[in-house]
């Protein structure tokens, strides 16, 4: 059970020290409780203390690893149901599947281009995280066959799909020192899928229709000595799909130990792309820890795998680049001085546009705390001041001959008080989108 | 194993507001939209059942737009060139709702003006039996000149008249309460600045029940998670009783989408992003269905397939009210 700050409170020194960052052992003790703050920073707490702290710390969803030959996959250690109250951690991994009664060569060709898919984000890369392999054939020799062929393409984790054990132990055979997991276990047969796990070192996953199916089935398994546990609440709707994995979410961080694991999706939709796609959406907002997908094509990849780096951006922290002037493709003293804020994703817009469009200007990148154009506009992050004084920072002036600085088209209303500050440039209004800007560059600056 | 599901019992419910009317009831509209009135988070029918489901608004220009994506012009072919047209196709493929957008030109591509504004919305408002919403181009003095004379040759017909922010609400407000409209208010991704707008706007008169806030999109890859998170905590407050944030909510996942270089353009970019037409409608429907989850009530769509993808989607997720 999670402790209230004064039941923590009680187990501290009380001395009031402050070594821990901290006024008092109170209000450390309310930090600990709302998970804002470690132990460790307490250098006197008692080990009968740590120990008591450390039961009540378990984190409500386990924590539960996939790993392949190179890469694992992580999901679970959630603490919240709404980003915006602290932040989501681990990203869903997202598992394209192949069934082993496809013909050799299309699971090849959907391996090898899956596992090698990479796609620029905001400096970052984005990638899958694994593959699932489903026993269609229902033929043990089969299904080893396929996952050796299998690894020979990719040493991402894998997910091994079936209902009959001795099936599924023909896949496992091939990943020796892996954990894969095994996907899955039901009432039927959860028994020998459990001691299957165990003695392969694998996270098992649990296939129920209803709450009390799972944690039912989850009580059990644990009692086998099975731990690293999923649940897939088995319903077809987006509508029951939504309502058990909140059902679940909710329980778990209320400490409801049975249904304190990660859950998987499967957004598998027979040939229709377009509910596969939303269904894999609602998924990454709406706490599945693993997604399954069948379709593994580039336009549908790629905006999945945006909306999981959105939903799982810590909102405490915005992305942020650091404020400096920068240089795109190679400037001179009489190209033009775009402003823009310090927010990662509207940087990327503005400097994306401009380098794409081969045209050369200094980009100045205020510090607006990580916001956005008209979200620093509306806090007062980004104003005729704080744009001076960056000019001023970055010694603007002396790269420029010719003095136009360019203000985002949202912060027209910027420009007067601009003058006034910068009474030796140009003021000049530019297009409100970043998508405008080479139309506008090539018009309006020369 | 019996388990206790937590269900949440919130204080609060959303406004419910009625969109359009009929000849019976003072307008001309065949249908109208009923949005709102939600008592429990988006679609967890183990509490209560969603009153009204999320609607689908097709946005429409008045004026054949000239920045759109070759994607959307594609689409819908020769359409584009007549408003009334446009809108008509909209209904026939399934749309609830009809956002008249107004930009800076009128006909013949000179300054639009008010006449020219009140011949189009009739012109739509004849194509079409679907309840409207009307927006101008966004600056003040022009929407003013516009909304104004639109609202006089509209009244009592319930439309939806915008945007109503911070700096321009006040003309726009008035003229929606002398001839029996609704209006819009937009805010820029903000609890605190959504709450004083609807505030400032129902000081004036306005009731609740006719107005419909826009808490500010953003696409896909270009911040949706700010938008997606004061739409949760705008739906939280509303639940918890707090009147000021009690409206049901339009966003625009079309003009966000679609003006990103992902959905706008086709050549020169990486092959990672795959093939274009299909991933402009994977953002613009992704976007759409992540808010509404969030608490949407009203999404405005630009491309036909994603009228479909998310009316499926919708059907879907509020299909089990009985269950």
């Amino acid at each position: 059970m999670a402790l209230s700050g004064i039941q923590i409170y009680k187990m501290l020194p009380q001395t009031n020290c402050k070594e821990c960052g901290f006024a008092t052992c109170l209000a450390f003790a309310m930090k600990l409780a709302a998970k804002q703050a470690e132990l460790d920073g307490c250098p006197y707490v008692t080990e009968e203390s740590k120990a008591a702290l450390a039961e009540s710390a378990t984190p409500p969803i386990r924590l539960v690893t996939l790993k392949g030959k190179a890469g694992e996959a992580k999901a679970g250690n959630e603490v919240v149901l709404f980003r915006h109250e602290k932040t989501f951690y681990n990203r869903p991994g997202v598992f394209i599947r192949v069934l082993d009664t496809e013909d050799d060569e299309v699971i090849e060709n959907k391996v090898r281009t899956g596992s090698s898919y990479s796609v620029d984000y905001v400096g970052m890369e984005l990638r899958i995280d694994g593959f699932a392999v489903e026993a269609a054939s229902g033929d043990r020799t089969r299904l080893a066959t396929v996952v050796e062929a299998l690894r020979a393409s990719t040493g991402l984790p894998l997910i091994l799909v079936g209902s009959d054990p001795a099936v599924l132990s023909g896949g496992l055979d091939k990943l020796e020192g892996e954990a894969p997991l095994i996907m899955g276990a039901d009432t039927s047969n959860w028994e020998a899928m459990a001691d299957l796990a165990a003695g392969r070192g694998a996270a098992l996953g649990i296939r129920g229709g209803s709450i009390e199916e799972l944690a039912q089935l989850s009580e059990k398994i644990k009692e086998k000595g099975v731990e690293d546990l999923v649940l897939y609440p088995a319903v077809d709707s987006m509508s029951a799909s939504l309502a058990l994995n909140t059902q679940i979410r909710r329980l778990a961080l209320k400490n409801f130990r049975p249904l304190g694991y990660p859950t998987i999706a499967f957004a598998a939709a027979s040939g229709d792309q377009g509910r596969e796609s939303l269904m894999a959406a609602q998924a990454i907002c709406k706490y599945a820890g693993f997604v399954v997908i069948d379709t593994f094509a580039p336009e549908l990849i790629y905006p999945l795998l945006v909306l999981r780096e959105n939903i799982f951006t810590d909102p405490q922290k915005p992305i942020q680049v650091l404020p400096a002037l920068y240089e795109i493709n190679s400037p001179g003293r009489s190209d033009p001085v775009l402003v823009t804020t310090n927010f990662s994703i509207t940087y990327f817009s503005v400097a994306n546009e401009v380098e794409g469009a081969g045209l050369p200007a200094w980009l100045l990148v205020t510090d607006a705390e990580g916001m956005s154009v008209l979200t620093a506009w509306a806090a007062g992050k980004f104003d005729a001041e704080s744009i001076a004084k960056a000019v001023k920072q970055f010694g603007v002036a002396d790269k420029v001959d010719q003095k136009w600085i360019v203000l985002p088209g949202h912060t027209a209303v910027l420009s007067g008080e601009l003058e006034e500050e910068l009474p030796d440039w140009v003021i000049k209004v530019g297009p409100r989108e970043a998508v405008d800007l080479p139309g506008y560059m090539r018009q309006v600056l020369n | 194993m019996p388990v206790e599901i937590p269900k949440d019992s919130w204080p609060g419910s959303v406004n419910t507001v009625t969109l359009g009317a009929t000849g019976d009831q003072g307008g001309s509209r065949t249908s109208t939209v009923t949005i709102g009135g939600e008592q429990s988070l988006p679609f967890m029918h183990f509490e209560n059942p969603t009153p009204h489901r999320p609607v689908i608004a097709m946005e429409v220009a008045a004026a054949r737009p000239a920045d759109w994506s070759a994607v959307l012009l594609e689409a819908w072919g020769s359409t584009l060139d007549d408003p009334a047209v446009w809108a008509r196709a909209c209904e026939d493929a399934g749309a609830d709702l009809i956002v008249l957008q107004f930009g800076l030109k009128g006909s013949d591509d000179g300054p639009v003006s008010a006449e020219f504004a009140v011949e189009v919305v009739k012109e739509v408002m004849d194509s079409t039996g679907l309840p409207l919403v009307v927006l101008g181009p966004g600056q003040a003095e022009i929407d003013n000149s516009i909304l104004v004379p639109i609202a006089d040759a509209t009244k009592g017909e319930r439309i939806v008249l915008g945007l109503c922010e911070e700096g321009n609400y006040r003309t726009i407000v008035a003229a929606a309460m002398a001839n029996d409209h609704l209006v819009l208010g937009k805010t820029p991704m903000d609890v605190n600045l959504a709450k004083q707008l609807n505030i400032l706007m129902t000081d004036m008169g306005l009731p609740l029940d006719r107005i419909v806030m826009d808490p500010t999109t953003g696409a896909l890859g270009y911040g949706i998670e700010y938008g997606y998170s004061v739409m949760e905590r705008l739906r939280l407050a509303a639940l918890q009783g707090d009147a000021m944030t009690q409206l049901p909510m339009l966003v625009t996942p079309g003009v966000e989408t679609w003006k990103t270089k992902e959905s706008k353009v086709g050549a020169g970019i990486p092959d990672e992003w795959g093939e274009w037409a299909e991933r402009g409608v994977n953002w613009e429907t992704l976007t759409a269905v992540a808010l509404i989850e969030a608490g949407a009530d009203v999404v405005v769509l630009r491309h036909p397939q994603s009228l479909v993808r998310v009316r499926a989607a919708i059907a879907e997720l509020t299909a089990s009210e009985t269950a």
